[in-house]
């Protein structure tokens, strides 16, 4: 250690030490003493049916949300990286305008649309197809809908850096060889951009784990997700050992999912 | 030179994913202007008293300074650790370098509640020894906030400095340069685009924060999110339709200028 590492390296690092590594191994101290020494908050947090159901639901929603995020992603990434200037255009503008608008205001344009006296059930009921207003928010639908519109973005880059990798050359020798449009999409473009599907998926998945506004608005306490349960845990019924004991699985799965993440990519490099 | 452009079903279904991402944000506007006191449409008479309400009402106003103030400070914060720590690593390349890095980048990585629970611990700790850096004040917000956006910062630098020519920093060192001249004279102004762009990004990311900021304040230092988040839990008040406009108008209007901008410049072929 020479006195320029300690310059540069030694602020940003004693920082994230003293306010993210030390705290962090202060929550993992909660979980094995509080509110008895042992691991007994683990056992309840694996076998308890109410945090099972929860850990469920979440990696079911998550599952859901990879799905239809990466298809909806690629369809875009598509158009985005192969389309015509005015469609790229209108392509980077859909996705560019909804990922700088924050959670809360986008979770909120779902209110709008979808709550009992929102757009779409006015309009239901005005033109006469519904007599009640349908249930679209405050459930697993709603969760489903925002996270999805929430994480399409995200899912849109690894997939179109992906395409963007894609040879033209190899796609014309498949046309020269007669192969029809659809042959060429299904059985040479989409397996040279798998790649960047798995990696977008991973991304999502990861990402999804974590979520905490979006369900917490639009599931409407219905759909508690594995961060809201801990912040449930930690503020609301005052249940430390438990939320600690549930952050650490939750850290333990998405550094899992990281680690293989890191090495796809470095597959996907050499 | 791309020659197979998407068809007309990858168009299609594409048009219907942008309307997708793009309807909740045109909702909140008619709901805007709702003469209701809850949320729903306007029926014949359209009201402002919830943009009215924004003006009159000073919590909006302290929300909005003071997520000002804390987003100069922790951008400031984070990209001045952050670039430090990005320059340390590229000058000394030191052993270890990728796990330092995975360090940095760990808040960015790791699942919010998790960074907001280990946040709060340290907020609650610093709390004991002094008033000003603790819980639910504003430099409170500001460090944790800072510690949560630099590792963003930390990746845009790296990628500029990896792609700036290091012959630059030998010469510059081979004609008797010393560290600080080598970093401010030379290495800093060829990077000075990315460093306005990390403050830029951070700023963002500070000013949109919520997940960690709703752990670390109760009722002192509400930033704007933390407002909207109160407004939005139990009895949805429309003038989070009226602030949301504000605030998509705001996004639009500058990926717009810049979109527009970009096409001139390409336009003029420079």
């Amino acid at each position: 250690m020479t006195a320029r590492h300690i310059f540069l390296l030694g602020p940003l690092l004693a920082l994230l030490g003293a306010a993210y590594l030390l705290p962090f191994l202060g929550v993992m101290r909660w979980s094995v003493t509080l509110p008895q020494p042992g691991l007994g908050q683990y056992v309840i947090a694996l076998t308890d049916p109410l945090v099972l159901g929860v850990i469920w639901r979440t990696f079911r929603i998550c599952l859901l949300v990879t799905v239809l995020a990466v298809a909806a992603g690629y369809v875009l990434s598509l158009i985005w990286v192969r389309g015509g200037p005015a469609a790229r255009l209108a392509a980077e503008l859909c996705i560019l305008i909804p990922f700088w608008i924050s959670v809360l205001t986008r979770a909120f344009g779902w209110l709008a649309l979808l709550s009992n006296k929102g757009i779409l059930n006015t309009w239901l009921e005005h033109l006469g197809f519904i007599s009640e207003p349908l249930t679209l928010v405050r459930n697993e639908f709603g969760v489903v809908v925002g996270m999805v519109h929430f994480l399409i973005p995200f899912a849109i880059f690894p997939l179109a850096s992906s395409m963007r990798a894609v040879d033209e050359r190899v796609l014309m020798a498949a046309r020269g060889m007669g192969a029809s449009r659809t042959r060429i999409f299904w059985s040479v473009f989409v397996p040279m951009t798998r790649g960047g599907i798995l990696g977008a998926a991973l991304l999502v998945f990861v990402f999804g784990l974590g979520f905490f506004i979006t369900p917490a608005i639009l599931g409407g306490g219905r759909s508690v997700m594995v961060a809201e349960l801990i912040y449930l845990r930690i503020f609301q019924s005052p249940d430390w050992g438990l939320g600690a004991a549930i952050s650490v699985i939750l850290m333990v799965a998405v550094g899992l999912l990281l680690a293989l993440m890191m090495r796809q990519v470095k597959a996907a490099t050499k | 030179m791309i020659q197979l452009r998407p068809g007309p079903l990858a168009l299609t279904l594409a048009a219907l994913i942008a309307v997708f991402l793009l309807m909740p944000l045109i909702s909140v506007i008619p709901v805007s202007f709702t003469p209701n006191r809850y949320l729903s449409v306007p029926e014949g008479e359209w009201s402002l008293r919830h943009y009215r309400a924004l003006i009159e009402n000073p919590a909006w106003a302290q929300g909005f300074w003071l997520s000002i103030r804390v987003g100069v400070v922790a951008s400031a914060l984070a990209t001045a650790l952050a670039t430090a720590f990005a320059l340390g690593i590229w000058m000394i390349q030191p052993r270890f370098a990728g796990l330092l890095m995975g360090l940095a980048l760990l808040p960015m990585v790791a699942p919010p509640v998790v960074s907001a629970l280990t946040l709060y611990f340290f907020l609650i700790t610093l709390s004991k020894v002094n008033s000003f850096v603790a819980y639910d004040t504003w430099a409170g917000v500001a460090l944790a906030h800072s510690v949560m956006i630099a590792p963003f910062a930390v990746v845009l630098v790296s990628v500029a400095l990896s792609q700036l020519d290091r012959r630059i920093d030998l010469a510059a060192r081979s004609m008797g340069a010393g560290v600080a001249t080598r970093v401010f004279r030379v290495i800093l102004p060829n990077i000075r685009f990315t460093l306005v762009t990390a403050l830029f990004l951070t700023f963002v990311l500070s000013w949109d924060e919520i997940g960690v900021t709703l752990f670390i304040t109760s009722v002192n230092a509400v930033t704007l999110p933390r407002l909207m988040w109160m407004g939005l839990r139990d009895n949805i008040d429309p003038a989070i339709a009226a602030i949301s406009v504000v605030l998509i108008t705001i996004v639009v209007t500058v990926i717009l200028a810049k979109t527009f901008w970009q096409m001139r410049r390409k336009g003029r072929g420079d």
